[in-house]
């Protein structure tokens, strides 16, 4: 006798307490093995693109905060940068070592939260708690900076808004040694378990073709053994004035990628360690002479640097009026999440969480 | 005979009261326990500490709309969580609390206990499959799995202490380590490990949390529960949690006994809020195994672990004499 079963179609999301924010998943399972999985996307959906249009180039500034609401720096700096490019504006050396300082601490936070929640998902609840205390602390310091704890629109068009308030420095300082010494905690709490490797190891594996046909960038390209770093490869900013290491695994799971991440937390705090040294140095404005209306020339650029998640990219055409003609954001939550539906054939309703909660993504990045 | 009777129906009820009361305050110690692990402070608002806190949650769940969805099995649906209730209370009835404070001497306790507790697995399908969710039927699915696949090692697990003992009560059993002088952890330990992994896997605690994993299955079995239904699938997993508990201290770590300036009743909750504690601390410290792990784990590694336990405790005693 034959028992007859049928494919039963779940639908993950909207709502769901592991999409991280609006992403839907409809997937069909056979018994708990996934056969199929259709993402959904498009329920953030702002038309952040099209809106530039319509915004002069400096109020464009707090609709970059809310791509990937968790790495906002970066994403100011690279639309700032995009600008500057252009118009072939000259930033004051203190305003690059700030905006250094304000993207890798953001980059840490950014990869705690990911921490976190990515251990929330496979099932371990304090780790998220360790990892936001250790946020915490960073985001105070982004409030004593420019006021805010997520969206900060500190940078402005040939600088930074605010200069460092005093003794400031001197808490990073204190922070990154703080941190320094948290993060052996984390280690301690999850790396080893038993548990843990066996959920991470082997799963969600991306070989290194895959990255490279499918333009998959950051932690999860450097995971795969693509050892690719806009950092290092296309230096923008100052970035070729520190001493930092590019983590790459070549295992390409989960795993590697979580192992990747925590070894960025430490670089990262390196290259702040280093910056704060230098910067005592430096004395001077905070940004550049630009004039108020601001009217880049007739042309078209892309720069890029390296979020949080990836190759954060973006693609300018200006036609000499105050207003951008079209802006192109080259989203690598958006980029990277397309692979999903090909990762999670054959696997189980377990594994879907850990693949994709690997990934890394931010919904507000995605959607856009 | 009339005393008797009445004697009987004070104690079930002063017992479901007296229970009622610790699981209230076994959650506050919970939250009280994982929180302080969490580098925070857990529930201090409600009361002084915070000792208010979980009766006015139980109050509150008391309090709330009844809502049954309109596409479910209604009958299935509504006695569900009564069944998987009722036989976490009645396992309690043969807990050794001390020498004299017990509800039934069953000659056959132990069989009774595990026997009893299993009926809880068709409380938690018939749950799952009555509330017409995709995700509550994974998580029935997964919990029956589960349960029905550890409670072999479990059961098993046991056995060596039975061998030793000669007995299934479980009073029979305190004494028995009473004469031999040593706590059955030490003759048993392989029994314990095993007991204890599949007990808690039994239990759905954290690690093996997998038939309610909030992360992939939203709420798994009980999605579809408000209100004291869903506080009814809560009260048995404590009462499980606290009964498991209460056996792991009579199995192997001597009931009631230890230096006599204290009373045994003392004693012996001291040892079962050891291991209430160590759920929770386990809870906040590990990750949640996969469903296939879990399964290879219990039937590759658990069950010839709990075997070879018997051979060799029933080597041991025929070489003892």
């Amino acid at each position: 006798m034959s028992i007859r079963t049928e494919e039963m179609i779940l639908n993950v999301g909207p709502q769901h307490p592991s999409t991280h924010g609006v992403f839907r998943l409809v997937v069909k399972i056979d018994g708990e093995i996934i056969q199929d999985a259709n993402p959904v996307i498009g329920y953030l959906h702002r038309g952040t693109e099209k809106l530039a249009e319509d915004l002069t180039y400096t109020q464009f500034i707090p609709y970059t905060d809310r791509l990937d609401y968790l790495n906002a720096m970066t994403n100011n700096y690279v639309w700032c940068n995009t600008v500057e490019q252009l118009m072939g504006i000259q930033v004051p050396e203190r305003a690059e070592y700030l905006r250094i300082i304000s993207m890798e601490l953001n980059r840490i936070a950014s990869h705690f939260v990911w921490w976190g929640t990515f251990l929330l998902d496979l099932g371990a609840l304090s780790p998220f708690l360790y990892a936001f205390r250790d946020r915490e602390t960073i985001l105070d310091l982004f409030v004593k900076l420019c006021g805010a704890r997520m969206t900060f629109s500190y940078m402005r068009i040939g600088g930074v808004r605010f200069d460092a308030p005093s003794g400031w420095l001197d808490e990073v300082r204190k922070v990154v040694k703080e941190l320094t010494e948290n993060i052996k905690e984390y280690d301690l709490l999850v790396t080893g378990n038993e548990i843990f490797q066996h959920r991470t190891r082997g799963v969600g594996v991306i070989t290194k073709e895959q990255v490279i046909d499918w333009g998959l960038t950051g932690p999860v390209a450097r995971a795969s053994g693509v050892d690719f770093d806009i950092r290092r490869n296309d230096p923008y900013s100052i970035y070729d004035r520190f001493d930092f290491d590019i983590p790459v695994r070549t295992k390409g799971d989960v795993y590697a990628k979580y192992e990747v991440r925590l070894e960025e937390i430490r670089q990262s705090l390196r290259i702040i360690e280093q910056a704060l040294d230098q910067i005592d140095k430096v004395d001077g404005p905070i940004i550049a002479k630009v004039s108020k209306i601001i009217k880049p020339p007739a042309g078209e650029i892309y720069t890029r640097a390296e979020g949080s998640k990836g190759e954060l990219g973006i693609h300018l055409v200006s036609d000499g009026t105050t207003k951008p003609y079209r802006v192109k954001l080259r989203r690598p939550s958006f980029v990277n999440i397309e692979i999903l539906p090909e990762l999670l054939k054959g696997k189980n309703i377990a594994d879907l969480i850990a693949i994709f909660g690997g990934i890394d993504v931010v919904l507000g990045e995605v959607d856009a | 005979m009339e005393i008797s009777l009445l004697l009987k129906i004070i104690y079930g009820v002063a017992s479901l009261l007296l229970l009622l009361l610790g699981v209230t305050y076994a959650i506050y110690f919970e939250r009280k326990v994982i929180g302080y692990m969490q580098v925070r402070y857990g529930p201090n608002r409600v009361g002084p500490w915070g000792l208010l806190q979980t009766v006015t949650d139980v109050l509150k769940l008391l309090l709330k709309e009844d809502i049954i969805p309109s596409k479910v099995d209604r009958k299935v649906f509504i006695i569900a969580p009564v069944i998987a209730f009722a036989p976490s209370f009645m396992i309690l009835a043969t807990i050794p609390w001390s020498e004299n404070l017990y509800g039934a001497d069953l000659n056959i306790g132990l069989l009774y206990f595990i026997g009893i507790s299993s009926i809880t697995t068709i409380g938690i399908l018939m749950g799952g499959w009555s509330s017409n969710n995709k995700y509550a039927l994974l998580g029935a699915m997964r919990g029956v799995a589960q349960m029905v696949s550890y409670e072999i090692p479990l059961v098993l697990s046991v056995i060596g202490v039975v061998i030793l003992s000669g007995s299934l009560n479980l009073r029979d059993i305190v004494y028995a380590q009473q004469d031999m002088g040593v706590w059955f952890i030490i003759p048993q330990f392989l029994g314990f490990i095993v007991y204890i992994i599949s007990a808690i896997a039994e239990l759905n605690r954290s690690p093996f949390d997998l038939p309610e994993a909030e992360s992939e299955l939203v709420a798994g079995y009980h999605v579809e529960y408000t209100g004291f239904r869903m506080a009814f699938f809560f009260l048995s997993e404590y009462v499980y949690a606290i009964a498991i508990a209460a056996l792991a201290t009579v199995l192997f770590f001597g009931g009631w006994l230890g230096p006599a300036f204290l009373p045994g009743i003392i004693w012996f909750l001291f040892k079962w809020s050891f291991f209430i504690f160590f759920f929770f601390w386990l809870r906040a410290t590990l990750p949640r195994a996969r469903v296939d792990q879990l399964m290879t784990f219990g039937w590759k590694v658990l069950i010839p672990l709990a075997l070879v336990n018997i051979v060799i405790t029933t080597l041991v005693k025929a070489w003892m004499g």
